[in-house]
Parts: C-alpha cells; structure tokens; sequence
C-alpha cells in the first residue's frame, strides 16, 4: 500500500506540474458557443483551452479521492451515510460564502466540513438517544440540513452581490467553472484522503470489517471513524463544483461498488474504485464539453452506472452473468452424476448382463422418454463417462468411479441418517439425493468411519465399497485423471 | 452580512398573511398542509419498515419517469405524470431488489447507486430537452409552492391544490381500508404472512402509493425536501407517542404547524417557501426531540438522576 500511495502522489504531481508553469489567461468553456462538434473533440484531445485543464484536472483529483474514500462507506455499510453527509453540506457551502460574500474556495470548505460533521454528529445524537432508527435519522438529517441551506441560499441570492455568487453551481455542478485556487484546493484534500489511507490502511482495514476485533486490538476504532468522516465531507466539497451536491454521493458509492463486484481484496478495491472514479470523472467532463450546454455533474454519474452496469453483468466472480454462468454449470453436473447413478442402478439390477446397457432400460428408470434417455447419454459421452456401441452403452472406467461414487454417497448419507440422527429410514432419501453430489472425499472417509464401514444401507442394498469400485472400475488413476 | 435578514416586521409577518395576503397565502398554507399531511401519512409506513431512504429513492427516481410522460405525451396532464412516476417508482424498486439479491452489493449502496442514476438520467434529459420539456432545474430543486394562484372564489381553486386534496382524502381512505394489513404486515411480518397478507402486495402496493404522493408533492417542493415531508412529520410524532393512531394524527398536526409556522418563517426571512417550511418542521422535531415527555433528553436526563444518585448511596 505504502508503493501504491507513493505512486498516486506521483500522478498528482505529474499531473499538476505543467498546470503550474502554463501562463494563465482563459475564456470560459461556456464562451466557445460557436464551435462545432469536431473543432470541440479536437480541443478537448489536444488540452487547447486552459480552463478545460483545470476541469480536467479537477475530475481526475476528485474521482480518485471519491473512489478511494468510497470504498470504505461501501464497505462499512454506510452509503447512505454518504448521501445525507452530501446533502448537509450545503447550509455551510451558503454560511462560508456569507463569512465574505465571495466565493472562497478555503471559507466555503470549511464552512461546509463543519456543517458536514454536524450533521453527521444530529444523525449519532438522533440514534442513540431516541427510538428512531439510523435511516430515518440519516433521511431527517439530509433533508432538514438541505431545506436550511436552500433558505439561506434564497436569501443570499437577494443580496445585491448574491446574483453573482453562482451558488446555483453547486446544485448540478459545472467542471468548466473550477479555477486554479479550486484545483489547488482539490489537490490539497485529496492528498489528505490518499495520506489518510495510506497511514492508515491497516486500521481502517480492520475497523471496516471486523470492529470487535480492532476494538480488541486496541486500535481506536472511534478515531478511526471520526477521521475517515472528516475527510469524507472534505472530499465531497471539492467534488460539489463538479457533480453538484445532488449527486455526490454517487461518485463515492457508484465506482466503489463497481470496485467490490469486481475483487474480494481491499487494496485492489481501492486502486479499481479511484480508476473508475477517474474514468468516470473524465467521461463526464468531455460529453459536457463536447455536448455543450449539459450538466457535468449527471454525466459523471451517468458515466460511473454505466461502470456499474457492466460489472454488474459481466464480472467474472460476483457479476449475475458469472453467477448464472455457475449455476447453469452446477445445474448440468448434477443432472449428469443424476444420469450416472440411474444407469448404476440398472447396472447392479443385472450384473450378468455384459453387453451393455439399453437406453429403454434408462429411460423407464429415470422416468422420461426415449429420446431424452438418449440425450442424456450423449451428454455423457461427451464427458467420457459413457461409450456407446450401437442400441447399447456402457461406463467407461471414469464413468464407473464416478457412478459408484454417487450411489455410495447416497447410500452413506441414508445410513447416517438412520443410524447416528434417528431418523425414520423412509424420510431419508430426499436429503441425500441432495447431498450426494457434494460430499467430499474426507467426510466420506470420516462417514465410514463412524458407521464401521458397514456394506448395507437402510433399505437393504449394498454400499458400494471402495474395493469394489477399484474391481470394476479397473484403473484407479485413470479414473481420478479423468474426474 | 448586513441586509441578510430583512428589518424585522410585525405586521406583515404575522398579520398580512391573515388579512390581505389571505387569498395567496392562504392557498399556500393549505398546500403545505396537504403536501405535507400525505407525505407525512405514508412516511409513518416507511419509517415503521425502516425504508425511509426507499422514500429518499423514489421521490428522485421519478424525475426521469416525469420527464419521459412529458416527452412521450406532450402535456403535463396528470395521468401521464402519474403514470410515468409510477413506472419510475416500481423500477427503482424492481432495480433495488435485483442489484442486492442477485449481488454481493448491499442495499444501501443499491438504494444509492440506484437513485442517483435515475435522478442524473433525470437531469440531462431536462437538459437535453430543455425546450419540450416545461421543468427546469429551479423546480427540480425547490418546487413551485410560492408561484400557485390565489384562491378566486368560493369553488375556483388552482388545479394543484384540487389534485393534493384528491390524493389526500384518496390517501386516507386506503390507509383506512387496509389499516389492519399495513398495521401487522409493518411490525410481525411474520404473523401477517400467516394470517394470509401478501408481504410483496403490500410491499408493492406501498411503493406505488408513495409515488403518487410524491409526484403529486413534486410540483409543490421539488424532490429532495419531499423527503423532509416523508420523515420529518412521523418521527417527531414517534418521539411523543408509539400508537400507530396518535402518530398518525399528530403527524398531521405537525404538517399543519410546518406549512402555517413556515409561511411565516419565510416571510421573516425572505427566503423560499418550500425551503422555509422543512425547516420549521425540523425546528418542530427538535422541540419533541428536547422537551418530549417520553423520549425527550429533559425527561430521559431527569429520569437518570435520581438513578445515578441511588447507586451512589448504595455504594457509599
């Protein structure tokens, strides 16, 4: 982590550098009416217009530290914590622009962190010493905080210095109106955010998923909190210019719950997260400026769902494609070694037989026509468990062990449930049709042990034994190979 | 600083708008009431379910269903408006339920990623279409409540304030109806299931009614402080009494005193209507939270006294 916290330093830097050296002079993006689409593209590649840099500058700061402050609201199960801090910002944004009616990107922060903490301090008080339950408190907070700041800001928008405050800015955002002292200010805080995390990775690691245990290990899991609050409501005032106050909180849950669908570990989360927070920033920021005339701050967020929305389908663990993907393959195992275990019992019926098996013989045993008997066979044959030879079929080796495998799990299970749980012989069978497709080789071993390696199950049948599997099965490890 | 707070003036804070201004204020006050009074009566529901952010997620998620009725029909004729709130509303829902069952997301980054995309669809689509489209970002934000038309005579109301009364009283007679459902499906969902109510009906049925009351408030406050009027009325009612009846009737009480106490407060202020009433109904709520009988911090610190000064005596 500390490698990696070196390295978002460096991009800040890197990133900051050449803005310090250019010569300031700027005509707003908003100015540049006349230009058409390509002349925009071009000038959005080629960094052209100084105040575009700013902007583009100032996305990628705020979608890096959103993304990695993010992920630890999302993690700690506090989006919507994130949501009403977002929302109980705003009277502060007004009180900071009062402390000098201008518009002082230092007043403004501080004004709005303190009304962001008090906020966040009515929503602990509401909790703990009243019946209402946090998302009441958090729903009361965000909306009382934000009626207050729109009373004062209606007020402000009377004064005669009021009209041009472009506090309507902070509602929807606008990346175009960001200058240097924004940037500078924006670069400040999320070099805060990325300190924070880096020196406090591990306690903010433990606290996040295990609060007895860091509470255990002595570390101040309050403080902890209290920091992570307090940069959090810092962040998403350098990011209001941007998004707007609506929708900051996208920006912090949005990439960050891309990021968990995505991996299982923190850091990797963090890292993902403050890239998908860039992207997004840096999507939005073009459409809006390509586009003219549209909201910066809808486009980011509409950028980041649209993160959201892929992984949601296609990532590769928890995404529903995956998962549908594993069910589905979970689904064929089971009709297979279901097939398997059919075809074993008609084996046992006629052992004499050595021609093979007929596929009537399966499909009267499974209970399904002729043709879908048939279609299950061939599924087999595709597994190598099974070969056919013309209106007969047989197990292959592997096909045999597995066979055995299944009944004998089955068989086990029954017995087990008979013997050692007492329950009545006839009740059994369901259970183990379900689990005989899960046991695994240990607590087989363990089965036999406990049950004396007995050869009859409850319903009289034999158990079929290790021994007997290698007789008929042949080649032990070509069966295991095979598997 | 100076000119800030407007020169403190008696008469046309407390008296105008009970005299000369009645006709305008007054409709205003009644608005406020309505509005307020039908948030207030389905937020009672939502706070009792603990899904008082799904109101947060509905009353944003309906601009973009808002917007695409317009879009689609060309009129803001009530029953487009309703009928695109209550798709936007069930999607959000549908949305909701599927990111946190078929994920590892939890439902609140769920409710959050959610709504916040919707209410951002919302916005450029206003944006995009800013000349079709008769919204803008002003009415998004802080509603129209001070814009209605007077009274005018005896029958003759302003088309919104006729519609808020509707969902109202129609508000009121299915709480009414399904009282019992809601009542027992609320607190032991459990034995509502075994005496045979549907907890996805209900479920359902409570989300589509909270988007008529929202889009219904929409005109009047814009979307974010419907959800000061969804929570704010029901848990300064919860902090004074826990009878499902009482809450119901003093979150009205509490709509009535936020519209009449924030048309005055917005009068003193000079600030916007809609903003001013959410604040006096928190204002309201910090009273209960400070001098309630039941849960008040005067009550609960006067209860633990005589507590904290037993156990000394007994040590000492």
């Amino acid at each position: 982590m500390r490698r990696s916290s070196f390295t978002f330093s460096l991009v800040v830097f890197v990133v900051l550098a050449p803005l310090c050296a250019t010569p300031l002079f700027a005509a707003r993006v908003g100015d540049l009416t006349e230009a058409s689409y390509t002349t925009q593209f071009f000038r959005f590649l080629t960094f052209s217009d100084p105040s575009l840099r700013y902007a583009l500058v100032g996305v990628v700061l705020l979608g890096l530290s959103c993304g990695l402050l993010g992920s630890f609201i999302v993690v700690r199960k506090m989006a919507l914590m994130g949501d009403a801090l977002s929302h109980a910002v705003l009277p502060g944004v007004a009180a900071g622009f009062l402390w000098n009616t201008s518009k002082d990107p230092v007043a403004i922060l501080i004004g709005a962190t303190i009304a962001g903490m008090l906020g966040t301090a009515t929503v602990n008080a509401i909790t703990r010493t009243t019946r209402i339950k946090e998302d009441a408190a958090l729903g009361l907070v965000l909306a009382s905080f934000f009626g207050a700041g729109l009373c004062l800001q209606s007020m402000i928008q009377q004064l005669p210095t009021g009209n041009k405050s472009g506090l309507d800015k902070f509602m929807f955002g606008q990346a175009a109106a960001i200058g240097r002292d924004d940037v500078a200010l924006m670069a400040l805080v999320t070099l805060g955010a990325v300190g924070l995390v880096a020196a406090l990775y591990k306690e903010l690691l433990v606290t996040s998923f295990d609060q007895d245990f860091a509470r255990s290990a002595g570390v101040p899991t309050r403080w902890v909190h209290h920091a992570l609050m307090l940069l959090l409501a810092m962040t998403i005032v350098i990011s209001l210019q941007a998004v707007g106050v609506v929708l900051v909180s996208a920006m912090l849950i949005t990439p960050a719950a891309a990021a968990y669908l995505l991996t299982d570990r923190l850091h990797r989360m963090l890292m993902l997260a403050a890239a998908f927070g860039v992207a997004a920033g840096v999507a939005g920021a073009f459409v809006s400026f390509v586009g003219r005339n549209l909201p910066t701050g809808p486009l980011m967020v509409l950028a980041a769902s649209a993160i959201f929305t892929l992984a949601f389908f296609f990532a590769p663990r928890h995404g529903v494609l995956a998962r549908w993907w594993r069910q589905r393959a979970t689904a064929g195992r089971t009709q297979r070694e279901n097939t398997l275990k059919a075809i074993f019992h008609v084996w046992e019926q006629n052992q004499s037989a050595n021609g093979g098996i007929g596929f009537p013989a399966l499909a009267a045993r499974r209970r399904i026509s002729l043709e879908a008997a048939r279609k299950e066979v061939k599924s087999l044959v595709r597994h190598g468990m099974v070969t056919v030879h013309g209106q007969m079929f047989s197990f292959t080796p592997a096909g045999h062990w597995r066979a055995a495998e299944i009944v004998r799990n089955h068989r086990l299970w029954e017995l087990y449930l008979t013997n050692r749980v007492n329950i009545a012989p006839d009740h059994v069978h369901d259970d183990a049709e379900k689990i005989e497709h899960v046991l695994g080789d240990e607590l087989v071993r363990q089965l036999e042990r406990r049950l004396d390696h007995a050869s009859v199950d409850p319903h009289g049948r034999a158990i079929p034994s290790p021994q007997e599997i290698y007789r008929h099965a042949g080649l032990r490890d070509e069966a295991k190979g095979r598997k | 600083m100076n000119g800030l707070v407007p020169i403190f003036d008696a008469r046309n804070i407390f008296v105008m708008p009970w005299t000369d201004g009645r006709s305008v204020f007054g409709t205003i006050m009644a608005m406020g009431f309505l509005v307020t009074a039908a948030c207030g009566l389905i937020g009672n529901y939502l706070i009792l379910r603990r899904m008082a952010l799904m109101g947060d997620a509905v009353s944003h998620s309906v601009l973009p269903g808002l917007v695409i009725a317009f879009l689609a029909t060309g009129s803001r004729g009530t029953g487009a408006m309703m009928l695109g709130a209550l798709l936007a509303g069930v999607a959000t829902t549908i949305i909701v339920e599927t990111i946190h069952r078929k994920t590892r997301v939890k439902q609140d980054a769920a409710i959050g990623v959610t709504f916040t995309t919707l209410f951002a669809l919302g916005v450029v689509l206003v944006s995009v279409y800013s000349s079709q489209v008769d919204l803008d970002a002003e009415c998004v934000l802080y509603g129209e409540i001070g814009l209605m038309g007077p009274i005018q005579g005896w029958l003759d109301w302003p088309t919104p304030l006729v519609r808020m009364l509707v969902v109202v009283v129609l508000l009121g007679g299915v709480i009414g109806l399904f009282y019992k459902e809601l009542l027992v499906s609320s607190f032991d969902p459990g034995l509502a299931r075994s005496l045979g109510v549907n907890p996805v009906f209900v479920h359902y049925g409570l989300m589509v009614t909270l988007s008529v009351v929202v889009v219904s408030s929409f005109e009047a406050v814009g979307s974010i402080l419907v959800v000061a009027m969804l929570i704010l009325p029901g848990a300064t009612a919860s902090l004074l009494t826990n009878r499902l009846p009482q809450v119901h009737i003093l979150s009205l009480v509490h709509a009535a005193l936020s519209a009449v106490g924030g048309v005055h407060l917005a009068l003193a202020l000079n600030c916007q209507i809609g903003p001013a009433m959410v604040v006096m109904g928190a204002f309201l709520f910090v009273l209960a939270w400070v001098f309630g009988t039941r849960d008040g911090l005067i009550a609960r610190w006067c209860r633990r006294r005589p507590l904290v000064h037993g156990t000394r005596t007994a040590n000492g």
